[in-house]
C-alpha cells in the first residue's frame, strides 16, 4: 500500500508546487488545470495524442528501469532511441522496396540493434574499464547526436525539404495507425509497448537472467560470492537497456513521420528517468507513468494557446518537480518516522 | 588567422572554465554535480535580466550567480539534507532550469524565446576572460594551501575521517555545492552577457556537460581542468571556423565530427585509455553520522 502511496503522494505533491507557479504568471492553478485535463483526454483526438507520447515513454522508461534493477543509471535513453530511429529510418530509406510484412520487422531489429550497441558501449565500460556509465552515456547521448545529425545531413538527406530529414522510408514499412483517434498518429507501436513491458516483467521476475540481475542490483558482493558473473549481467542489462530505448524508433519513425527528423524526441529520454522513477522501476508501474507523463506532455502543449502568460515548458517545471519528490528519500523515511511515533 | 581562432578559442572557453571550476568544488567535496547544465542556464538567464534592470553587467552577472547559488540551494536541499539520489535530483535540476527560464522570460518580456537585446555597451568584453583565469589560479591556491580546501577535499575522499577531526562534513559539502551554484551562474552570464547579447532558450546547449568533461579530463584539479576547458573551446571555435570551408580538395569537412570530439577523448579518459581519472572515492553517497 505505501509502495503506491508514495508516487501518488508525489504526483500530488509535484502538480500542486508547480501549478502554484502559474499563479505568478496571474493564471488560477485551477483554470490551468482544468486546460491541461481538456488538452489531453477532451477529444478522440487529445486521447490519441497522449498515448501517442505515452509510447515512447514506456519503452525509455523500461530503458531507466531495467539497468536500474541491476544497480546501473541508464542517462543514455536519449542517445540509444536516437540511433534507434536513425537505423530504422536508415533501413527504410535504403531498401524502400521491401514488402511489408518484412519491412517493419527487419527496421524495427535494426532499431532494436543500433539502441543495443549504444548501450553496450557504456556496460562493457563499466564492467571492463570500471568508468562510471552516468558520465559515459552523457557524453554519448552528444556523440549519438553529432552522429544522426552527419548521417542525416550528409548521407541520407532528403532532396525534396529544407528540413533536417532524411529521404522517405517505402510505403511497406508503414505499420497501421489507429483510425478511431481523429487522425492522431497513434500507431500499434502502443499495443507493442506494453507487450515489452510484459517480456520485460518476465525476464525480470521470471528468468535465471532477471533473477541474477536483480541480484546484482541489490547486493553485488553478495551476487558476485553466490558466482554470478556481475559484469556480464551489467554489459546485458545495459544492451537490454538500449535496445528498448531504440524502439522508440518504431512508433517515430514507422507508425508517424516515415523518416527521420532530427530532434524529433522532445527529451524522451530524459523523461524516462522520471518515468521509471515514480513507476519504482517495475514495468507495471513503468506503463502506467508513461501514461501521466504523455498526458502532462499533451496536456501543456495547449498552454501557449489557451492561456495569456503560461506557456508549455510548464510540463518541464512539473515533471521537475515530481522526479524531486519522489527522490527526496529523506523526507519521506522522515514522514514514515513522525507517522510511527 | 591563427590570432583569431586564439583568440575565440579563448572566449568560448571562458564559460566552461567557470562552469567546470564550479563543478569542482562540488565533485571534490562528494557531491556529483550534473546540475551544471541548469546552474548555467538559469544563470545565464538572472545575468541577462539583471543587466536589463541594472544597465550593469557588474549588477547583472551578480544576479546570474545568484540565480545559479539559488538553484544549487535547492539541488543541495534534496541531495543533502533529503539524501535524494544525485543523479536523478540533478536531471530534475537541470529540467527545472529548462522549463523556468522560458516561463519566467514570458512573463517578463512576453516571449518565450529570448530576452530583448542588451545594448553593447552594458555587456561585458573582456572581464570575464581574466577573471575567469584569476579564478582558477586562487582555486589552485586554495585548495592546494588553504585548510579549508583541505576540509573540501577530504569530504569527498575520507569523510568520515573529516568528522572525526570535528569539522562538519555536511556543512562542507553545502557551501560547495553553493559556490558551485554561484560559479556555473557565472559561466552562464559570460555566455549570456558576454559571448553574446541577450540570453536565449537553452542557450547552454550542453555545456554544462562539456564542463563536467573538462573537468573529469583534468582529473578534478583546477589548472588541468582549465587547460581541458581551453581545449574544448578550441575544438568549438575551429568548428565555428570551418563551417562549409573546403579542406580536402572541394569536401568541407563535416563538422559534427569535431563537435564530437571533446565527448569522444573523455569517454577515452575516463576509461583509462589516454591517461587515467580517478573521482573522489566518496562521490554521490550521503554523509550521515554513524
Amino acid at each position: 500500500m505505501r509502495k503506491l502511496l508514495q508516487p501518488i503522494l508525489a504526483v500530488v505533491v509535484g502538480l500542486a508546487l508547480g501549478l502554484s507557479f502559474t499563479w505568478f504568471a496571474g493564471e488560477s492553478p485551477w483554470h490551468i488545470l482544468r486546460i491541461l485535463g481538456k488538452s489531453a483526454f477532451g477529444s478522440g483526438y487529445d486521447l490519441g495524442m497522449t498515448l501517442f507520447y505515452s509510447t515512447p515513454l514506456i519503452f525509455t522508461g523500461l530503458s531507466v528501469a531495467v539497468p536500474f534493477q541491476a544497480g546501473l543509471f541508464n542517462i543514455g535513453a536519449e542517445g540509444q532511441l536516437t540511433l534507434g530511429a536513425l537505423a530504422a529510418a536508415a533501413v527504410g530509406a535504403l531498401w524502400p522496396a521491401l514488402p511489408w510484412p518484412l519491412a517493419p520487422l527487419l527496421a524495427g531489429l535494426a532499431a532494436f540493434l543500433a539502441g543495443t550497441i549504444w548501450g553496450v558501449i557504456p556496460g562493457w565500460l563499466r564492467a571492463k574499464r570500471g568508468s562510471h556509465e552516468v558520465i559515459n552515456t552523457i557524453m554519448l547521448n552528444f556523440i549519438a547526436a553529432g552522429i544522426a545529425s552527419y548521417v542525416t545531413l550528409y548521407l541520407l538527406k532528403n532532396p525534396d525539404t529544407q528540413n533536417p530529414e532524411t529521404r522517405p522510408i517505402g510505403a511497406g514499412f508503414l505499420i497501421h495507425q489507429f483510425a478511431m483517434f481523429g487522425g492522431a498518429p497513434l500507431s500499434t507501436a502502443l499495443p507493442l509497448a506494453m507487450f515489452v513491458a510484459g517480456l520485460v516483467w518476465i525476464v525480470l521476475w521470471r528468468t535465471v537472467v532477471g533473477f541474477e540481475m536483480r541480484a546484482v542490483g541489490q547486493n553485488e558482493t553478495a551476487a558476485r560470492a553466490a558466482g554470478i558473473d556481475a559484469g556480464r549481467i551489467r554489459i546485458l542489462a545495459m544492451a537490454l537497456a538500449g535496445g528498448l530505448a531504440g524502439l522508440v524508433g518504431v512508433g517515430e519513425v514507422l507508425g508517424n513521420a516515415g523518416k527521420f527528423r532530427l530532434g524529433f524526441s522532445p527529451e524522451y529520454g530524459f523523461m524516462g528517468i522520471a518515468v521509471a522513477l515514480l513507476g519504482r522501476n517495475q514495468p507495471a508501474g513503468v506503463v502506467a507513468a508513461a501514461l501521466l507523463f504523455g498526458a502532462l506532455h499533451k496536456g501543456t502543449a495547449d498552454l501557449d494557446l489557451e492561456t495569456e502568460h503560461v506557456t508549455r515548458e510548464v510540463s518541464l517545471i512539473l515533471q521537475a518537480l515530481i522526479i524531486l519528490s519522489v527522490s527526496a528519500e529523506g523526507l519521506w523515511s522522515w514522514m514514515k518516522r513522525r507517522g510511527e511515533s | 588567422m591563427t590570432a583569431q581562432l586564439l583568440a575565440s578559442t579563448l572566449r568560448v572557453s571562458t564559460p566552461l572554465i567557470f562552469a567546470a571550476l564550479g563543478g569542482m568544488f562540488a565533485e571534490r567535496s562528494g557531491v556529483i554535480n550534473i546540475a551544471l547544465e541548469g546552474m548555467m542556464l538559469i544563470g545565464a538567464f538572472g545575468a541577462a535580466v539583471g543587466t536589463l534592470v541594472g544597465h550593469s553587467p557588474w549588477f547583472g552577472s551578480a544576479c546570474g550567480m545568484a540565480a545559479g547559488l539559488a538553484l544549487a540551494a535547492i539541488y543541495g536541499l534534496f541531495v543533502i539534507r533529503l539524501r535524494a539520489n544525485q543523479i536523478v535530483a540533478g536531471t530534475a535540476i537541470n529540467m527545472l532550469a529548462m522549463g523556468l527560464t522560458p516561463f519566467l522570460c514570458k512573463i517578463l518580456y512576453d516571449v518565450t524565446g529570448s530576452t530583448p537585446a542588451i545594448p553593447i555597451g552594458e555587456r561585458f568584453q573582456s572581464a570575464p576572460l581574466y577573471l575567469s583565469w584569476a579564478l582558477v589560479v586562487v582555486c589552485f591556491l586554495w585548495m592546494k594551501y588553504t585548510p579549508t580546501g583541505l576540509w573540501v577535499s577530504f569530504a569527498g575522499e575520507h569523510p568520515e575521517a573529516l568528522d572525526t577531526a570535528g569539522v562538519r562534513v555536511n556543512r562542507v559539502r553545502w557551501i560547495a555545492v553553493l559556490v558551485s551554484g554561484a560559479l556555473a551562474g557565472m559561466g552562464g552570464a559570460t555566455l549570456s552577457i558576454c559571448l553574446s547579447s541577450s540570453f536565449s532558450r537553452n542557450m547552454t546547449a550542453g555545456r554544462g556537460f562539456m564542463a563536467l568533461a573538462a573537468l573529469i579530463f583534468g582529473k578534478w584539479k583546477p589548472l588541468p581542468t582549465a587547460l581541458a576547458c581551453l581545449l574544448f573551446g578550441f575544438a568549438d571555435a575551429v568548428q565555428i571556423r570551418l563551417q562549409g570551408v573546403p579542406v580536402w580538395g572541394d569536401k568541407p569537412i563535416p563538422v559534427q565530427f569535431i563537435q564530437i570530439l571533446p565527448y569522444v577523448v573523455t569517454v577515452l579518459v575516463l576509461a583509462g585509455f589516454v591517461g587515467r581519472s580517478r573521482p573522489p572515492k566518496a562521490i554521490g553517497t550521503p554523509f550521515e553520522k554513524a
